[in-house]
């Protein structure tokens, strides 16, 4: 009935309908650009005569893939693998660069970081050294330093520089080390020491738990690896020792082509995959170190203090009082260098590191044309491998967190 | 009385003397003491004579590698490095006797000449010789514009700050293509005349002459006729034949693309993010959610698969007879990607600030967007601005992965250098390395240490 201008612009100046107006539009314009976006490609897909579908997933690959965990536990075997078994190579091999990167960046982080608040001139020098340079170059131009800058210089393939005295070696073709070859029987023995960690792992707990409550606990530092050589070492004996080596042959006399390790015989490291990981853990350590360092000099001196001042050991202070407090401070930063050295493994693909973006969104891609699929492919896996991680470390920092009272 | 029969009484007359503090607490040896012995002198237990005895096995590990590979390095880099080929015998310059060179087998060091050879390459990558003077005045006149923004004691620091965002990137554009690009003047004049109309429109609608309806709707329409204007005015701007020769971005190259790429990644990345993370601290849920997904999604996957598909995906979802050029997709990408990061570094900031300047600017009847460009923003941008300087560092990493897709930035173009065989040697690659990681340390350190800097001058003013 008085619906005339002054109601109109109640109406629309009215915050409510302002809000839901405006996400009206913002829906509207996203639905019309996604409509718009797959007419595009559609028509693009339909003149280039290309149609969308992951039946390339069931077709044979008919390229060499060097070799590396991936293509061994999946055998790789070209015309006979499919695509699909490229992408599982390419994200157990993007998974081992991360895994084994992330451990050795921790360790290296950490050292470093802990290096940098020392009192020792030289060790802090040398860390906050390392730490400016690493921090400041792109990693892929370290990555092409020790691709080629310094792995590319080692021995050809008919000469090996001995490393393990002499059990394993190193020259262009990769790192040679002995591998084991499991007999029947190491289940039983894999299972024994896992079975006797979980029992160090109670004892632990038992421990703790009559600590507080008498004030006495039982040696664990001593208990525990003697119970875990103990079990593992009787159940190795008791099932004929289940466990091999096989050894890189090395060959310098006989045909000049035939020189060199032959192929099948121990296991190599490709020197993609060794200067990946050099790369990536050298670089990742160096923002490890800067966020222990700030974690570290975050907790107040106060806590230091007072910990000193009720009689606690300086190496005590460190273990019980500053670093579970520093913790709660490093783990979130913590976490997004893990995601990055995991994302950042793909780099990888600039010097042909079978990964997932090297092999799936690079060589398979070629062969197979199919952009949008693979491409989509490879982005939800990194995704899922972002969202588990934050997952899991949202679960750690939840139980690390100060409990309120 | 004054018998001195208490001569065991003893009053002293003077201060005495202030001692000098002990030996090993002053000076050069105190120094020592603090900052070396100390870690390692303590043997009064079994637990710290350990600790003594490891750290002593440490520092003298971290000596001795240290100082052989500064040696190393000094020696690679200045001692017995090749510095000149007088002769210009390119490649045997810097080869040993076995190689078919003169100088002594054992030697391993940089080939400078090379480097020398290639700065032009690793400079503006395959720009044309004769046209390289465009680039440097671009540059130079980046150089002055920054520096006059970050020197404080300068005036009109605003005018210039304004003239670096808008008349800039125009100037760059027409000197590093050479402008001259295709224009409908028909369609740009039509367009033009819109725009015109719909001032005219927004005006009218101001002042309250069409009604209330058109009245609350007048500033938009204002807006989008701006918009169109401008936009056909830099159109237009950019077709205007200068007289310069055109040069594709086909023809960029080496620090010129990075530059490009980073400085394009950043400008834009900032105003973007401020918007991303305004959505995604929105109070609309669509506005939040959306803006969430675009962060997280771009934070979760890695740069080269936004490159991947930037360059292999743009050119399906364009319609058909638009085409990007490979630099102008790989820019997308980073800034898609870049401004997903700066959005997290700003929501930071925006959290940081108090409930209550938010309440206070409602209080004071403040809108939306006027509470955050003058009350809110401003407080949490100069919050973050250590944070902002990181990311640009890393965006500026970052833009050597755009060598992976086929682009010559300064690392591309140092790759591709060393594929020069009349300059092969095995120190080629090391050389050229060497320089760019060097080239790239100055930029980030510079950068860096800009950001400390920002940030204890933040820290001093916070705190009174």
């Amino acid at each position: 009935m008085y619906f005339n201008s002054n109601n109109l612009s109640a109406f629309i100046n009215d915050a409510r309908v302002r809000n839901i107006g405006f996400q009206v539009l913002i829906i509207g314009a996203l639905v019309f650009s996604v409509w718009w976006l797959m007419d595009n490609t559609l028509t693009n897909l339909e003149n280039r005569g290309k149609s969308l579908g992951f039946g390339f997933l069931v077709q044979t690959a008919g390229f060499e893939i060097s070799d590396t965990l991936g293509t061994w536990l999946f055998d790789y075997e070209v015309g006979v693998s499919t695509y699909t078994d490229i992408y599982f190579i390419g994200i157990t091999n993007t998974l081992l660069i991360a895994v084994l990167g992330i451990f050795l960046a921790s360790i290296i982080g950490f050292t470093v970081g802990i290096m940098r608040l020392s009192n020792n001139f030289v060790l802090k020098y040398f860390a906050t050294v390392y730490v400016e340079v690493i921090r400041n170059v792109p990693l892929l131009l370290q990555l092409f330093f020790w691709y080629f800058a310094v792995l590319g210089i080692l021995p050809g393939a008919r000469s090996q520089l001995e490393v393990l005295g002499g059990l394993g070696g190193l020259n262009i073709t990769g790192l040679y080390l002995p591998a084991p070859v499991f007999q029947t029987g190491f289940g039983v023995v894999f299972f024994a020491f896992i079975a006797s960690l979980v029992l160090s792992y109670g004892i632990a707990r038992l421990s703790k738990k009559k600590q507080e409550k008498t004030g006495q606990g039982f040696n664990v530092a001593l208990i525990a690896p003697v119970l875990i050589i103990l079990i593992t070492g009787t159940t190795y004996v008791i099932m004929g020792g289940p466990l091999d080596w096989t050894f890189p042959e090395f060959k310098n006399t006989g045909p000049i082509f035939k020189r060199g390790f032959q192929s099948d015989t121990g296991m190599v490291l490709v020197p993609e995959m060794l200067a990946v990981l050099l790369a990536l853990t050298l670089y990742t350590a160096g923002f490890i170190a800067e966020i222990v360092r700030a974690g570290i000099v975050a907790v107040s001196r106060g806590q230091t203090e007072a910990s000193y001042s009720v009689g606690l050991r300086p190496g005590v202070t460190l273990r019980l009082i500053v670093i579970p407090q520093a913790m709660r401070i490093i783990i979130p930063p913590l976490t997004s260098q893990y995601l990055n050295l995991t994302k950042n493994s793909s780099l990888a693909v600039a010097i042909a590191y079978p990964e997932l973006v090297s092999i799936f969104a690079g060589t398979a891609l070629n062969q197979v044309g199919k952009e949008i699929e693979m491409i989509f492919m490879v982005m939800s896996t990194y995704l899922v491998i972002s969202l588990i991680t934050s997952f899991f470390m949202n679960w750690f920092n939840a139980r690390v967190k100060i409990v309120e009272r | 009385m004054t018998q001195h029969s208490h001569d065991s009484v003893f009053v002293r007359t003077v201060d005495a003397e202030t001692l000098p503090p002990p030996q090993n607490q002053s000076g050069i040896r105190g120094w020592l003491w603090r900052n070396l012995f100390y870690s390692v002198m303590d043997y009064s237990s079994v637990g710290a004579s350990v600790r003594s005895l490891a750290m002593l096995f440490f520092t003298v590990l971290v000596s001795y590698v240290g100082i052989t590979q500064l040696w190393y390095l000094l020696d690679f880099v200045f001692l017995s490095a090749v510095w000149s080929d007088p002769t210009g015998i390119k490649r045997e310059a810097c080869w040993t006797v076995s190689q078919g060179g003169t100088l002594p087998d054992d030697w391993h060091a940089a080939c400078w000449p090379f480097v020398f050879a290639k700065l032009k390459f690793l400079a503006y990558g395959p720009y044309p010789m004769d046209e390289l003077w465009r680039v440097n005045v671009t540059g130079l006149l980046g150089l002055a514009g920054i520096f006059w923004l970050l020197i404080e004691a300068l005036p009109f620091r605003r005018l210039v700050g304004v003239l670096m965002l808008t008349a800039y990137p125009v100037i760059a554009l027409i000197l590093l293509t050479g402008g001259a690009s295709d224009a409908n003047y028909v369609n740009s004049g039509a367009y033009i005349l819109v725009g015109l109309a719909l001032i005219t429109v927004g005006r009218l609608g101001q002042r309250g002459l069409l009604g209330v309806l058109a009245s609350d709707f007048a500033s938009i329409i204002g807006f989008v006729g701006w918009s169109l204007i401008v936009y056909q005015v830099l159109m237009l701007i950019f077709s205007v034949d200068v007289g310069l020769e055109p040069v594709g971005t086909g023809d960029w190259g080496g620090l010129l693309i990075t530059l490009v790429v980073a400085v394009t990644g950043i400008v834009v990345s900032l105003p973007l993010g401020v918007v991303l993370a305004l959505g995604r601290r929105s109070n609309m849920p669509v506005a939040r959610l959306l803006c969430t997904i675009f962060i997280e999604f771009w934070r979760g996957v890695p740069l080269i698969s936004v490159l991947f598909m930037a360059s292999v995906m743009i050119p399906l979802f364009l319609p058909e007879g638009v085409n990007f050029d490979k630099l102008m997709r790989a820019l997308i990408g980073v800034m898609l990607f870049s401004a997903a990061y700066m959005a997290e570094v700003v929501r930071g900031g925006l959290q940081a600030i108090d409930k209550g300047q938010y309440e206070a600017a409602e209080a004071m009847g403040l809108t939306y967007w006027q509470s955050m460009r003058q009350i809110i923003l401003p407080q949490a941008l100069t919050h973050v601005i250590p944070g902002i300087v990181n990311t640009f560092i890393g965006l500026f990493k970052d833009t050597t992965l755009v060598s992976i897709i086929g682009l010559f930035d300064l690392l591309g173009a140092g790759k591709s250098a060393i594929a020069d065989a009349s300059w092969s040697s095995p120190v080629q690659a090391i050389s050229i390395y060497l320089f760019v990681a060097f080239i790239f340390f100055v930029f980030c350190f510079g950068m860096s240490r800009y950001s400390i800097f920002m940030e204890n001058k933040l820290s001093k003013s916070r705190s009174h």
